[in-house]
């Protein structure tokens, strides 16, 4: 059983989050480093160069690096205070195995060899798929790697899948259907050079902040900017065009778009007859979507919609760039295939400031889904299930195909196997579900069946402290290898220092585990991020993602290499597509017909409200990391529900009362934000934090039948004034935190609660 | 010295509110977690309009003509400096009568400290710490020629304090007129395009 082994206020007081405020030794500390290493950040799909200082082998503060071409320097404010996630207090140091008292710390042989009888123990009684992998994108391509064939070939099974179907799937699966390869098709350098930028379903200053300053760079060219979200972002506020559509209403918005383009004629027919096929399906499906009724399903004025097609449609040069509130839909691939569509009718792909791409949310969310820990994918952005495909990596791996297991289930299907008591142990790495699932009460359910659960992380993560056996790893400055950023671009990360105490790198504990399997003939020349990639690189060749041509030295001598890059003396590939030659065999890019269907959930009497989550710039996903670090803490100490005046009016909620909201799944109390930049019949919610605070206990496991990725963006709920009694206590203790954050106090003095 | 070609140029437009600028200040090793830069959400309820303040290196500046112990000097490139600590006295005259609300005189340190356009950076052709980091470059700093042909806003060096004009080396930039500005969802849904 997976129970918190201790309350979870006690597992608090050992494992956090607690606050790093300052570098090793404070802030009066002599500052000047011994050395400075160059790398990347460790968390966003930007991947921005950094510098780390170093002095006494420990990281204490940072450097820009104004030659890395992505971002010049640019980094925002996680990226800025990233550092202070080394020498943390609640960094895990050495094995954790549950007892009945909590956790204790114990021999890393002894933690391994629980582990190892666990897995086969487990294996034996029920099958070698009844143990499952989840793990996630900020790991490097080398561990991404290594995660896939750790699972496949150390454990024997097919349930393995990972955080990116949080995140990339949906964007992947469309981008795969319509071009035949899945990467953005352009460097961001095309955004500059774009006339007209189109962002659906992104808040690109808060998750993705530095490409804000491509876009502005395009705009002081004289770009126009159309930005598409239920809420005016930082950047949608002075945009050309905001388009502040219902939830879960993208597809239609986007098949209104194309109808009037077909209308005005609007079209690059030249472009559609030489490089595409299926356009006249996709007019076929949106023959009926005037603007009237695209007005009708989105909300917006049919004046607005018209102008958007005009803006769009007599553009010379365009950009569209979409992100997960598009994606995390339960058609979040029809979205991605009606926005391609727009593009493809315009022809404007493939060549200098005319592009496309999704703006990839993790850190290594391209590289990592390329590499193997996606349940249907080999690495090389190969099929798992095609039968060429599978022979190639037999043939790298040195393995047959009965030994290769096919197809399994993906992340949230693994909970639900979980949950039904059909899969019985896991091993989790770089992946906080119990966070970032949705229906968070629905995966503690789920993990308290498990009969075994090892997690290997940096910090104890709210999943962690459901585990039995805890290995502690290494944090992203502690080790090497390459990552793979939203640009297709790869990169090389660099170590800064070694891990603490116990502490090793991901890929050296899934070698070991390997080797204690029996199954080392297949790791034990794993001797080093290296080797990994050596072995990657062969297993890529001849695939979509081909990295054959990549090699370390190349790629930091020309601060990274954009993928394929199929030989050694490739120079890699900024701009896919150019001659409009895409990836199917015949050369030609797909219209995908996406007839309009209603999102999973809406709104009824009984919950009358659209409910969208999303993210705030100082933290990432499940906040691990950024909510032990004092800064990004002090400016977004705790979620709060945004909602629109007259809403608030309607319930006679104002500024900071408390709210409850509800949803099918459950409830939450939180703070009340009131701003008008949300649409009055939605309201949203940051998702970073857990518990009794996670917007995820209102979120539904609804998935899309192709990415099964779930529709976190969409929810009904209906909310009510409380009173401030039914705040949760955590909210408490995280206002308190924040008053340590600002003054170096720990206790909140009685005036300012 | 600070190369005089070179403008600090502060564009509340483009300010996405990150406070990168803050954390990045406060990391420097002369003021060693104490940022200088203010960044301030105007009012959230009407708007996500954030505007950072740094230093506007005032030609004469207010804080120094203010001070009784004559401990505020500006540099022959244009730059107001820090407090010189065996001078200052604490007095906060500096904090109240700058029209900018720049100068922060820290308790426990008896000592006004202040935005000096990272001289230790900047004096060595390097950028402040805070324009090299913004994401959006609402803080900009490059040379003013250039400035010119990049940006649509056009920088403002002079302004008018009650009846006192006040003339600085960092300029603010004045938006393109023409550029829209959407505050309220609720009046675009009615058609508020």
């Amino acid at each position: 059983m997976s129970r918190t082994p201790k309350p979870l206020a006690e597992l608090r007081k050992t494992y956090g989050p607690h606050l790093n405020l300052a570098p090793v030794g404070g802030w009066d500390a002599d500052p000047e480093p011994d050395r400075l290493v160059k790398t990347h950040c460790c968390f966003c799909g930007q991947q921005c160069g950094i510098q780390l200082k170093v002095k006494d082998e420990k990281v204490i503060g940072f450097e820009p690096w104004m030659e890395f071409p992505f971002n010049q320097g640019k980094l925002c404010p996680k990226g800025v205070k990233r550092y202070l996630q080394g020498n943390h207090p609640d960094r895990l140091t050495s094995a954790l195995m549950r007892t009945d008292h909590g956790f204790a710390e114990v021999d890393w042989e002894a933690a391994m060899a629980r582990t190892v009888n666990e897995i086969e123990r487990i294996q034996t009684e029920h099958g070698k798929d009844a143990f499952a992998v989840l793990s996630g994108v900020s790991l490097s391509n080398e561990k991404s790697y290594l995660a896939g064939k750790f699972a496949r070939l150390g454990l024997g099974t097919r349930n393995l899948d990972y955080n990116g179907r949080l995140c990339m799937v949906s964007a992947g699966a469309g981008n795969k259907k319509a071009f035949g390869v899945d990467r953005a098709a352009n460097s961001w350098a095309d955004i500059e050079l774009a006339d007209v930028i189109w962002v659906s379903g992104s808040n690109v200053a808060e998750c993705s902040p530095i490409t804000t300053d491509y876009i502005w760079r395009a705009r002081d060219r004289g770009a126009k900017l159309i930005v598409v979200d239920p809420r005016i972002t930082p950047l949608g506020r002075t945009a050309d065009l905001v388009l502040p559509l219902r939830p879960g209403s993208d597809s239609a918005l986007t098949n209104g778009i194309l109808h009037l383009l077909q209308k005005w004629e609007l079209l690059d027919r030249d472009f559609i007859e030489e490089h595409t096929a299926g356009f006249d399906a996709a007019l076929e499906a949106v023959k009926d979507c005037t603007p009237e009724w695209t007005s009708k399903l989105t909300g917006l004025p049919a004046v607005a919609i018209e102008k958007a097609a005009r803006m769009w449609g007599e553009a010379k040069t365009s950009f569209l760039l979409h992100a997960r509130g598009i994606e995390h839909q339960s058609k979040g691939v029809e979205n991605v295939c009606s926005c391609i569509n727009m593009v493809l009718a315009t022809g404007r792909i493939g060549r200098p400031g005319c592009g496309y791409a999704t703006i990839t949310g993790q850190g290594n969310g391209q590289g990592g889904r390329e590499h193997g820990h996606k349940c249907d994918q080999l690495p090389g952005n190969r099929d798992i299930e095609n039968p060429e495909h599978r022979a190639h990596i037999c043939k790298v791996w040195g393995c047959t195909d009965a030994e290769l297991p096919g197809k399994g289930l993906t992340a949230q299907e693994i909970m639900n196997a979980i949950h039904a008591g059909e899969i019985k142990g896991l091993l989790s790495l770089c992946f906080n579900p119990l966070v970032s699932l949705p229906d968070s009460e629905f995966t503690r359910a789920a993990l308290e069946k498990l009969e075994f659960h090892v997690n290997l992380d940096f910090f104890l993560s709210e999943t962690g402290q459901h585990a039995d056996v805890i290995l502690p790893s290494a944090l992203h400055e502690e080790d090497e290898g390459t990552s793979t950023s939203a640009e297709g671009r790869i990169i090389k990360l660099n170590k800064a220092v070694e891990p603490p105490g116990d502490a090793r790198a991901d890929w050296k504990i899934m070698v070991e585990m390997a080797r204690l399997l029996g199954k080392g003939k297949w790791f034990d020349h794993f001797t080093s991020p290296r080797a990994i990639f050596e072995e990657l690189r062969h297993a890529s060749k001849g695939g979509t993602a081909d990295y054959f041509g990549v090699t370390y030295e190349k790629v930091e001598k020309s601060m990274g290499i954009f993928w394929p890059c199929p030989d050694l003396d490739h120079p890699g590939t900024p701009r896919l597509f150019e001659g409009g030659r895409f990836f199917h065999p015949d050369g030609k890019a797909r219209f995908i017909p996406t007839p309009w269907r209603p999102p999973m959930e809406v709104v009824d009497e009984a919950y009358p409200i659209w409910l969208t989550t999303g993210r705030t710039v100082f933290h990432y996903l499940s906040g691990t990391q950024t909510r032990r670090i004092g800064f990004l803490v002090e400016q977004c100490p705790h979620p709060y529900l945004e909602l629109h005046p007259r809403l608030a009016d309607l319930h006679g909620i104002e500024e900071g009362d408390a709210v409850e909201i509800t949803s099918r799944r459950g409830s939450l109390v939180l703070p009340a934000k009131v701003v008008k930049t949300i649409r009055p019949d939605t309201v949203f919610i940051p998702y970073h934090w857990p518990g009794a605070l996670s917007a995820n206990r209102l979120t539904a496991r609804h998935l899309d039948p192709v990415s099964k990725i779930p529709e976190f963006k969409v929810s009904a709920v209906r909310i009510a004034k409380t009173t401030p009694d039914r705040f949760p206590e955590e909210l408490a203790e995280l206002r308190r935190m924040a008053f340590e954050a600002r003054t170096d106090q720990p206790v909140l003095p009685e005036q300012v609660l | 010295m600070v190369s005089d070609e070179y403008g600090f140029f502060i564009d509340p437009q483009r300010c996405i509110g990150c406070k990168s600028c803050v954390g990045a200040c406060g990391e420097c090793g002369t003021h060693k977690g104490r940022p200088m830069i203010h960044l301030d959400e105007l009012d959230r309820l009407e708007s996500p309009q954030t505007t950072p303040t740094v230093c506007m290196h005032c030609e004469d500046p207010i804080c120094a003509q203010v001070c009784p112990a004559d401990a505020i000097k500006r540099s022959e490139d244009g730059v107001v400096h820090s407090s010189q600590k065996p001078r200052c006295i604490g007095c906060q005259n500096c904090e109240l009568s700058c029209p900018f609300g720049v100068p922060i005189v820290f308790s426990g340190l008896e000592q006004m400290l202040k935005c000096d356009l990272c001289y230790d950076r900047t004096s060595e052709g390097l950028k402040p710490m805070c324009a090299t980091v913004c994401p959006s470059q609402a803080l900009l700093y490059a040379p003013k020629a250039q400035v010119e042909l990049m940006r649509r806003a056009k920088p403002v060096r002079e302004f008018l304090v009650g009846s006192l004009l006040v003339k600085t080396r960092t300029a603010v930039m004045l938006p393109d007129p023409e550029t829209p500005l959407h505050l309220d969802a609720a009046l675009l849904i009615e058609g508020g395009f």
